[in-house]
């Protein structure tokens, strides 16, 4: 098990490095240069091919890359033309909102999601099953930019339970309290895609679990309806669903982009807009990268969790 | 129940109740009752004005910093500021100004001519040990500068190379805001994250994506402000900012997205504010290529845009019909005898079939996705589109993202397009013409005459007009420019923006500026 994480953790780094490449070839392909963002309106051709060259842009994409990774071996990311500071700095400090919002989104969609799936296979044709396949279906269809704008309308500004955005009140010193109170809104909406996959899968893992001879088996035995459903039939059809969460987790790290940006979340999603439209080229390479190593790392968890809860695949 | 669903349900009911209780607590956040919350387009670039060139920017700085001069509260005339007199050669090219006594930067520098000179010695020389810590976007407003001299401690003269009259008005811009020379020796390139100035806030915290806040300066030479502080909030979506507004979390928000407006006009609980600014929407014609190197065809253009319907509905009221290239914010230089081309199709039909043009008329047409001052330019260029088809001119849309944008369009629209869309925010009359109409402001020469318009009366108007120190007399020649420009029409003149802000009923002495300037030295709370 430990060479296999290890062959794994080094298997990494060539991906890393070929999402690199990637990223930066992508950035190098969109319209529109850094110069012209800083400069504004007053962009004259030649301003802006002065400032590309102290900016370094004008040498060959190829040594503008190298240089970039010499930097990021020796930790350094360069420094944010729009913000003017380390790149290093400003994705440190936005890291830690993303995680905690996406974390909280995903704790959510695991929850709901297999309670929900499970309980519908369970009474499958039922009413439960049938409202929950409906909820499932609506959450499923509708993006998570436009719930939020409902979202926020109804439970902050009209009802006022909850904030409209940021991560903490403006003048409190923070705390877990204030925290958890501004992660409510942004987190069940990040989570309401996720958590519709994760039950309708659940649902049909558990369907076809339950079909199984092992669980008539353990019917026949005369096992308590919970033991059958709980120790026989999920513990078997949570291995298939370990992958499905592991999934969902790359997604919701995607769908932050939409939610940061909706309720003013400061992640690692709305640093990246807006380093995109101001053309914010190591800024948008450092997210990236470190966005792309979290991918990698859920991953690498997934694998792991799966290959200690199926022995079936530890030969592989 | 089973087992492990009682487990799991249990978990989740808790988790419920958990957030019910949390937000059992007010929602009302703890804004101290004398700190002014304000609602931002954007996070800030810097806090260094040398080095930024977006109004979202200018908003914070003028609260930070002084310079030597400033607009005169609800005009575009200059009033005296860190300088309290100037006197200006009789030949234009030099300006002398007496400094005010006793002013110290916020970290404890004192403000005299050395520290003037420092300042404009590091935008413009390029030797200056501190002009690394650029660069800086807008120091062409100061070209003319060829020396800054220190004459004694509070007495400071800048030399011009040729008479330059909107030398005042540049001053009076945050480009020409004064930075403490031993702030930025000591941050270098984090200046901008550590500011000092003269002004009425001093700086506090910038916190990412969360606020840039200020605290009262108690030793303000024109009086310490009533509020503790102002705390600037980044809020890029127009509708977050409106229900951050709605829920109580702002006592100041700046450009409301029109479908809002209405909203707060009808509740007692807001104020709303509108000022016209010196802001112009046009669309550049390329006078080089057919079809409009004619000039009654660019006429023809201007009378089929309906502007008033566009302003009214496209831009929801948002906007006024501008009479030529001199918005009316500057009041003394424009013309008020001059007055918009009216929607008249038959007259641009008539015009049109005068400048001999048969069937149908193709015109390339550059629209921009969004970008700075734009309003609402897809939105925009559909209704001309529209306009435009009714008089047998038949506009090919392309459209493009606002960097690319400036990209495609200011070096030059030959061989591209005949039309594209453009928008300005200048602070003297000078600025838009003399870059943008005159026969040596072309692309290739440094300058944005995109559309390559050239008419050697219009440039001698605007020589003559940066050289006469007197206003009455500048202001003469600018209502010139204007009745010129208008009948020439190199552009299509189509709307200038009304920015907007509200602000709740308890928000006291708070005044929306035409120099589009967020001034909240005298603001009150409650």
């Amino acid at each position: 098990m430990a060479a296999y994480i290890v062959r794994r953790l080094i298997l990494t780094f060539p991906v890393l490095l070929g999402v690199s490449v990637i990223v930066f070839l992508v950035i190098s392909l969109i319209p529109g240069d850094p110069a012209t963002a800083i400069l504004g309106n007053f962009a004259t051709p030649e301003n802006v091919e002065n400032l590309n060259r102290s900016l370094g842009l004008d040498r060959p994409l190829p040594v503008q890359y190298l240089t970039w990774l010499t930097g990021v071996v020796q930790g350094d990311l360069g420094r944010s033309y729009a913000l003017n500071r380390p790149v290093l700095d400003e994705v440190a400090e936005r890291l830690g909102p993303t995680l905690i919002l996406a974390s909280a989104a995903l704790f959510l969609c695991v929850l709901l999601g297999v309670v929900a799936g499970v309980w519908a296979a369970v009474r499958q044709y039922g009413w439960a099953d049938r409202i929950i396949t409906l909820v499932v279906l609506v959450g499923i269809s509708t993006p998570s930019f436009f719930l939020g704008i409902l979202v926020i309308l109804w439970f902050a500004v009209r009802l006022r339970w909850f904030p409209t955005g940021g991560m903490y009140d403006l003048f409190s010193d923070g705390g877990v309290r204030d925290l958890l109170w501004h992660l409510v809104l942004p987190a069940a909406t990040l989570a309401v895609v996720a958590t519709g996959v994760v039950a309708r899968l659940t649902r049909a893992n558990m369907l076809e679990v339950l079909r199984q001879d092992y669980v008539r088996t353990a019917r026949a035995k005369g096992l308590r309806e919970g033991a059958v459903i709980g120790r026989h039939a999920l513990r078997n059809a949570i291995v298939n669903i370990v992958p499905i969460i592991g999934i969902q987790a790359g997604f919701v790290l995607g769908g932050a982009v939409y939610v940061e940006t909706v309720f003013q979340w400061p992640g690692i999603g709305r640093m990246l807009v807006d380093a995109i439209s101001a053309r914010d080229i190591l800024l948008v390479q450092g997210g990236v990268l470190v966005v792309a190593t979290a991918f990698v790392l859920i991953n690498l968890v997934t694998d792991i969790v799966q290959t200690a809860l199926d022995p079936r695949l530890r030969t592989g | 129940m089973f087992p492990p669903f009682r487990r799991l349900t249990r978990a989740a009911a808790a988790l419920l109740l958990g957030a019910a209780l949390i937000s059992g607590q007010p929602a009302a956040a703890q804004v101290p009752p004398d700190v002014l919350v304000v609602g931002q387009i954007a996070e800030p670039q810097s806090m260094d004005p040398h080095t930024v060139t977006a109004t979202n920017d200018f908003r914070i700085l003028v609260n930070l910093y002084d310079g030597l001069v400033r607009f005169k509260p609800g005009t575009l005339e200059v009033e005296p500021a860190l300088a309290e007199s100037w006197e200006i050669s009789p030949d234009g090219k030099t300006y002398t100004f007496k400094l005010r006594q006793g002013v110290t930067f916020h970290d404890g520098t004192p403000f005299d001519a050395e520290a003037v000179k420092y300042n404009f010695d590091r935008m413009l020389d390029e030797a200056h040990p501190e002009h690394g810590t650029g660069p800086f976007p807008l120091s062409f407003f100061f070209a003319t500068v060829t020396q800054t001299e220190v004459v004694d401690p509070h007495t400071v003269r800048f030399h011009l190379s040729e008479p330059y009259a909107p030398f005042l008005s540049n001053l009076a811009y945050p480009t020409g805001l004064m930075v403490s020379p031993t702030a930025v020796r000591n941050e270098g390139g984090d200046y901008g994250r550590a500011p000092a100035g003269t002004g009425p806030f001093k700086f506090r915290i910038w916190e990412s994506n969360r606020q840039v806040a200020l605290e009262a300066n108690p030793d303000y030479w024109d009086g310490a402000p009533s509020l503790r502080g102002i705390v600037f909030r980044p809020i890029t979506d127009g509708n977050a900012r409106v229900s951050e507004m709605l829920a109580g979390n702002l006592d100041l928000m700046v450009e409301v997205p029109p479908d809002a407006l209405a909203t707060f006009r009808d509740d007692a609980t807001y104020a709303v504010q509108e000022q016209e600014g010196p802001h112009l929407w046009f669309l550049i014609l390329n006078t080089k290529e057919p079809p409009f190197d004619d000039v009654r065809m660019r006429q023809a253009v201007n009378y089929a845009i309906d502007k008033e319907t566009l302003v009214n509905d496209v831009l929801q009221g948002t906007a006024t019909v501008p009479a030529g290239p001199i918005p009316s914010a500057f009041a003394w230089a424009h013309d008020e005898q001059v007055q918009p081309y009216p929607h008249d199709p038959e007259r641009a039909k008539a015009l049109i079939a005068e400048a001999g043009q048969a069937g149908e008329i193709r015109a390339k047409f550059l629209v921009a996705e969004s970008g700075s001052g734009m309003l609402d330019p897809v939105a925009m260029a559909t209704a001309i589109q529209a306009d435009l088809a009714e008089v047998g001119i038949t506009a090919e849309i392309e459209t493009y993202e606002w960097n690319t944008y400036l990209g495609m369009v200011n070096p030059g629209l030959e061989g591209r397009a005949a039309m594209a869309e453009m928008a300005w925010m200048t602070n003297d009359p000078d600025t838009l013409p003399y870059l943008t109409l005159r026969s040596d402001a072309l692309p290739d020469q440094g300058g944005f005459n995109s559309g390559y318009y050239s008419n050697p009366e219009l440039d001698r108007l605007l020589e003559e007009a940066r050289r006469t120190t007197d206003q009455a007399e500048r202001g003469r020649l600018y209502k010139q420019v204007q009745k010129l420009v208008h009948d020439e029409a190199p552009w299509a003149f189509v709307a200038s923006w009304k920015q907007n802000a509200v602000t709740t009923a308890q928000i006291g002495n708070f005044q929306l500026q035409p120099s589009f300037l967020l001034n909240l030295a005298k603001v009150t709370k409650g």
